[in-house]
């Protein structure tokens, strides 16, 4: 990669844009984050690492809400991941406003995914070093789960490769799975403290996206100590990137903002360079 | 410059208008009028629709400034037909009446146009919308605008019960319309009606000497 990895508006000659596949490796080298769509509804687990005591508890949330109906869990640059819930939510509402009822997820999921790709054209700017879920539920179209990564792919969850017993499960159940698969991937020795940090959405939550409550929460973490000192440590799981329970199924989504976003950098850089503090 | 005109004052082709709308089991009659007036005094058209088909199963009836209802009926059809394609599923009801209400309230002083918006989608069935002239939207079983809806607000209250069947609703809305066309000038012509349901749309055409007659007539 001798100087083809300087920006993202560059490819190398084996087709490959490396500042993108950088970005990946930001999320990769997170701690983990987990959604799990079951038969009611979606959950949502993160690790959280805790870097120094004197955070209060439940600081630097990982889980975010967009809109009352979605949430959004990520994997990656923290900063990158809330400026793009800002930008989730604002999608969110200006959908509500105009079209008077809640933006469907795989709407919202592809607006971000376009917002996340544009950033990946420009060398005026880096690409987005986080992943993000997000995942609904609504009575009609049942429990629905997204993933976008930082090149701007929208995935969607299928059915086809679930395991069934997990389709199954009702929320309440999958919440313990949920917090004994973050208390398996969790490395005591490189990684010392962390806060757990689980939310849901669905029928228990009447379609509203919600942090577990806090007895729930705590059952499920006392299953999950108990059932991750009987699991046997030969447990290979390197996979620290966003993981669900069903496969996916990629669709790349091309962006339509590709030329009035360019037209906007070269005014912004314009405007700088002649006005600004360049 | 702010325009605050009442009807009788507005320039150009307006609407002297009878609108409705009402649900029944398993869909929606929408109905009209078919008479354009120039200022109250002159029939520019007598054969004029007034219910405009936004999408596949939404219909939206015009009142109040013509040219303005039209401008706007236009610019939403567009937006839902894209809306539609984008979100690939038809769209909802009230997605077809908040696009309306947008630019209704957000050039409410240029414009004055109201609507009474109608359809079927999958999630909620029959709906009725009502979107008035400053861009207020609401949600209603049954509806009535436009200047000849005066003359029938008893008829509708007394006659309309919600769950009807199709045809008890067709006669409804048939005999509301003739109602209003008998005693308002500025509404006449043809009866104009659409039914819609899940499975399509029906268009009725009642031409003025086949409406119903009440006595005194």
């Amino acid at each position: 990669s001798a100087s083809y990895d300087l920006s993202a508006s560059t490819f190398s000659p084996d087709g490959r844009v490396f500042q993108v596949e950088y970005a990946m490796k930001a999320v990769e080298n997170s701690s983990t984050a987990i959604a799990i769509r079951c038969k009611d509804g979606v959950v949502f687990g993160v690790e959280k690492l805790v870097l120094s005591k004197l955070y209060e508890q439940g600081s630097n949330k990982r889980i975010f809400n967009i809109d009352r109906h979605v949430g959004m869990a990520v994997a990656g640059l923290l900063a990158d991941a809330r400026s793009l819930s800002e930008v989730a939510r604002e999608e969110a509402s200006s959908f509500r406003s105009n079209y008077g009822h809640d933006i469907p997820l795989k709407h919202l999921s592809d607006r971000v995914a376009m917002y996340v790709h544009a950033y990946t054209l420009y060398s005026a700017v880096r690409p987005f070093g986080c992943s993000f879920i997000l995942g609904s539920y609504d009575k009609d179209d049942g429990p629905q789960l997204y993933m976008v990564d930082p090149s701007g792919i929208s995935h969607v969850s299928t059915h086809t490769h679930a395991r069934t017993h997990m389709k199954e499960m009702t929320c309440r159940e999958i919440v313990k799975e949920v917090a004994k698969i973050i208390y398996i991937v969790h490395d005591e020795v490189k990684d010392k403290a962390f806060e757990l940090e689980l939310s849901w959405v669905g029928e228990v939550t009447n379609g509203r996206h919600e942090l577990v409550p806090k007895d729930v929460r705590e059952e499920a973490e006392k299953y999950a100590k108990v059932n991750t000192h009987t699991h046997t440590h030969t447990h290979t799981h390197k996979h620290k990137q966003l993981t669900s329970d069903s496969s996916f199924e990629t669709r790349q989504h091309y962006c339509f903002l590709n030329l009035n976003v360019f037209m906007y950098f070269c005014f912004f850089l314009l405007g700088h360079i002649r006005w600004g503090n360049v | 410059m702010e325009k605050r005109c009442t009807d009788s004052q507005v320039k150009g082709v307006s609407t002297g208008t009878t609108i409705l709308a009402a649900t029944f089991d398993g869909g929606v009659v929408i109905g009209s009028d078919s008479r354009a007036s120039i200022g109250g005094e002159y029939v520019s058209s007598k054969t004029i629709n007034k219910v405009i088909q936004v999408h596949d199963r939404i219909f939206s009836c015009m009142a109040g400034s013509l040219a303005d209802a039209q401008a706007v009926t236009k610019a939403a059809k567009f937006h839902l037909s894209f809306h539609s394609v984008q979100m690939e599923t038809p769209p909802l009801v009230i997605a077809a009446a908040s696009v309306l209400k947008e630019l209704c309230y957000k050039n409410k002083d240029e414009l004055q146009a109201g609507f009474i918006t109608a359809g079927w989608d999958r999630k909620k069935g029959p709906q009725v919308y009502v979107v008035s002239l400053g861009g207020m939207l609401i949600s209603q079983p049954v509806t009535i605008g436009g200047s000849g809806s005066t003359y029938i607000y008893g008829y509708v209250d007394a006659k309309y019960k919600p769950n009807m069947s199709k045809e008890e609703c067709l006669q409804f809305a048939t005999n509301a319309l003739a109602l209003a066309m008998g005693r308002d000038n500025v509404s006449g012509g043809v009866a104009h009606l659409v039914v819609v349901t899940e499975t399509g749309v029906e268009h009725v055409v009642v031409p003025g000497d086949k409406l119903p007659k009440f006595h005194n007539e």
